[in-house]
């Protein structure tokens, strides 16, 4: 169960009218390593993995979708008043066709969301490895993000982005440590 | 918020025959979160106002990220 705030997570600021940006930002929206498949892997794996870090899975991919709103925020923001003709140039011109100016969860080259860009295998392990990797290519996405973009506004946000990114993926490797302190212990009651 | 302690760098094989200019040292990161399995207590923390602009209640884990880095 939730409790939804309606506010951002953190500001969302726009400084150009930019639709090519929106069409990259759709990598970290709709893409193998964005919020979408982050937020999802997690509330899913969380349900196997032991009790000791059930809450900080669920924790995280709740912060996920608040990031996801917030990319949902910017995209909206630079596409809204576009014309056919300015997300043609773009290069959402088949976006457009397909979605008017709605969002969707593609990546940056258009291609939808699947569910094949996340994995719960079951072995806490296993899994934990996948959402440090997750996170650091995430975090890489919005360092190439940033490099294309030369609006200061949204650079601001993916930064803030970034730096969640690198605490997840420390909280992780943390959860790892916790689980590695179980080894041959024998539990006495 | 520059933190060239968290940046790595590397010298890439350059061919008298290469097609465009070569880059000689090329650039990557090394976040901090990379250097430690867990969190230690105590690190100095942020203001409130800061950790909130910042993504994080410590600077110890901040690296920041700005394309005039020329990482890319």
């Amino acid at each position: 169960m939730w409790v939804y705030e309606k506010k951002l997570l953190y500001p969302v600021e726009v400084s150009t009218c930019n639709p090519t940006l929106a069409k990259y930002l759709m990598e970290q929206y709709g893409g193998a390593d964005g919020e979408l498949a982050a937020a999802l892997r997690y509330m899913n794996q969380r349900y196997t993995v032991p009790d000791k870090v059930i809450g900080l899975l669920t924790d995280i991919s709740t912060e996920e979708f608040s990031h996801l709103e917030m990319l949902a925020t910017m995209i909206y923001k630079l596409t809204k008043d576009a014309t056919p003709e300015q997300l043609e140039e773009a290069g959402l011109g088949a976006h457009f066709v397909n979605h008017g100016h709605s969002l969707f969860y593609a990546n940056a080259a258009g291609v939808p969301f699947t569910a094949t860009y996340i994995q719960s295998k079951g072995d806490p392990i296993a899994d934990l490895y996948e959402d440090i990797a997750a996170e650091e290519k995430a975090r890489a996405t919005y360092q190439w993000l940033i490099d294309v973009s030369d609006d200061p506004a949204i650079n601001d946000s993916l930064r803030f982005l970034r730096e969640r990114e690198n605490i997840h993926s420390l909280r992780f490797r943390e959860a790892v440590e916790l689980l590695k302190d179980e080894r041959d212990r024998k539990k006495i009651f | 918020m520059d933190r060239p302690l968290f940046r790595g760098n590397f010298k890439p094989y350059v061919s008298p025959r290469d097609p465009c200019p070569p880059i000689l040292v090329k650039k990557f990161v090394l976040p901090p979160q990379i250097f430690t399995n867990f969190q230690p207590p105590g690190l100095p923390q942020n203001s409130p106002a800061e950790a909130l602009k910042q993504g994080s209640l410590w600077p110890a884990f901040v690296d920041g990220y700005y394309r005039e880095e020329g990482i890319s």
